[in-house]
């Protein structure tokens, strides 16, 4: 019942942060027009993390308190942060090639986030390794749980690891504060994304729950098909 | 019946899978064989000066070190849970987080060890600095036993599965990276003659960590996987 007004503000908010970045922004000082990709990769950097603690609060709840819906979620979380994870790596990259004049640097941020793709990959690949629905669901949860607590550690490990090894990449990416106007457009886009996530997340987790319930008696009457 | 207490508990755990253990000495060794092999792969597939070496010494050793505890913890477990072991462990009045404790530093004793102890010959292969090599030893002292607790609380949650192998890797080498991370640049701090203490003081702090809070995971992740 929320999806579609979660899904109109996030047409609305990201049509609107997009076009306005994209035409009314001001050009950066340093980097020209190509600084516009922003738009679409800071949202998505932010949006994964934010899923990742989502995903595991959820799971967190469902192991707790052996909710079954806090598990559906989690388990419709995932692909989505998942995608929100590559689509920031990607889109990171591709700004790198004109700024950096290369497709990858092995830059603190850009490592912490491929470590987060992978703590991702882990988890959907552990909940797709066991056939038991409730099992897969506690021992999944178990992992994002620990992946929560150690994502603080990996990240400071990495930022430690790269201001030792290349300190020059830093000050390339030492961006000059942002103007307001350029920020208005970011902040839109950031909640266009946010209300995004949770139209899709509202969409995925109903699907799961349906495919979980799919023998049972009252969702066949639901639908009308018993 | 007399109920061992906590100390006792642990220590009759740590007797028995080390006996076990020195019983199939040659599944003990492969993983200390693997992490010297993985070391002599480098010089033929590059080139054996020693410069080169020297250079790329640091990564290859912790790299190495981290595949063979990985390559080690795949059968941290296994043989307890299909012979029904560890559903004896699970019902008894002892708490399970101990005992996988006590499971775990058994493993590291037994697999965990070996590599530190044969490190400095390793090194010295690889024309590793000298002075670098307490250092290393020291660090790989501190991150075994992190390695090993990783791989308890991965192997845990996979014991149950058909196709553990790979995915457990997927699992472990994730949380495992800080570790490489702070345990190379010590190495690499030691080399080149500058202070490795602050490297030092991280993995210490991370096997503390490790040690409180992974035993819990591994008895949460145990049960998951027992029912």
């Amino acid at each position: 019942m929320l999806t579609p007004w979660f899904g109109w503000a996030a047409a609305i908010l990201i049509t609107a942060g997009t076009l306005g970045g994209l035409y009314l922004a001001p050009p950066d000082y340093q980097q020209g027009e190509g600084f516009r990709i922003i738009y679409v990769h800071v949202p998505s950097a932010s949006m994964s993390m934010f899923v990742y603690v989502n995903m595991a609060l959820a799971a967190a709840a469902g192991l707790i308190w052996r909710i079954k819906l806090a598990h559906a979620v989690a388990a419709a979380a995932a692909p989505i942060g998942a995608s929100f994870t590559f689509l920031a790596l990607a889109t990171g990259s591709i700004w790198a090639k004109p700024m950096w004049g290369t497709w990858w640097v092995w830059d603190a941020r850009l490592t912490s986030e491929l470590v987060l793709l992978f703590l991702y990959f882990g988890y959907m690949a552990l909940r797709a390794a066991i056939d038991d629905e409730n099992r897969a669901d506690r021992a999944s949860a178990l992992l994002a749980i620990i992946g929560l607590i150690n994502i603080p550690i990996i990240k400071y490990s990495v930022e430690w690891w790269n201001t030792l090894h290349q300190p020059a990449t830093i000050s390339k990416m030492g961006k000059p504060a942002m103007d307001g106007d350029m920020l208005t457009w970011l902040l839109l886009n950031i909640f266009g994304f946010m209300c995004f996530f949770i139209a899709v997340l509202l969409i995925r987790a109903r699907a799961e729950v349906i495919r979980r319930a799919r023998d049972q008696k009252w969702l066949k009457q639901a639908l009308g098909v018993a | 019946m007399e109920v061992p207490g906590l100390g006792q508990a642990f220590a009759l755990q740590v007797g028995r899978d080390m006996r076990l253990a020195f019983r199939h000495l040659g599944q003990l060794a492969n993983p200390l064989m693997f992490f010297i092999m993985v070391t002599t792969l480098f010089p033929l597939a590059l080139n054996p000066s020693p410069q080169l070496l020297e250079a790329i010494a640091p990564g290859v050793v912790w790299v190495a070190a981290l595949l063979a505890s990985l390559l080690a913890s795949e059968s941290l477990f296994r043989q307890d849970v299909d012979d029904g072991t560890m559903e004896q462990l699970a019902l008894s009045p002892q708490p399970l987080a101990l005992m996988l404790l006590a499971k775990t530093a058994a493993h590291w004793l037994m697999t965990g060890l070996p590599l530190v102890l044969v490190s400095p010959i390793v090194a010295y292969g690889l024309f590793l600095p000298q002075e670098a090599v307490p250092v290393t030893m020291g660090a790989l002292a501190l991150a075994t036993p992190i390695l090993s607790l990783i791989g308890g609380m991965m192997a845990a949650l996979t014991v149950g599965l058909r196709r553990g192998g790979g995915l457990l890797s997927l699992l472990i080498l994730p949380i495992a990276m800080p570790v490489l991370i702070f345990g190379a640049r010590a190495t690499d701090l030691a080399m080149t003659g500058l202070e490795s203490v602050g490297a030092i003081y991280l993995l210490a702090a991370l096997l503390l960590l490790a040690m409180s809070l992974s035993p819990f995971a591994m008895a949460a992740a145990m049960r998951i996987s027992l029912d």
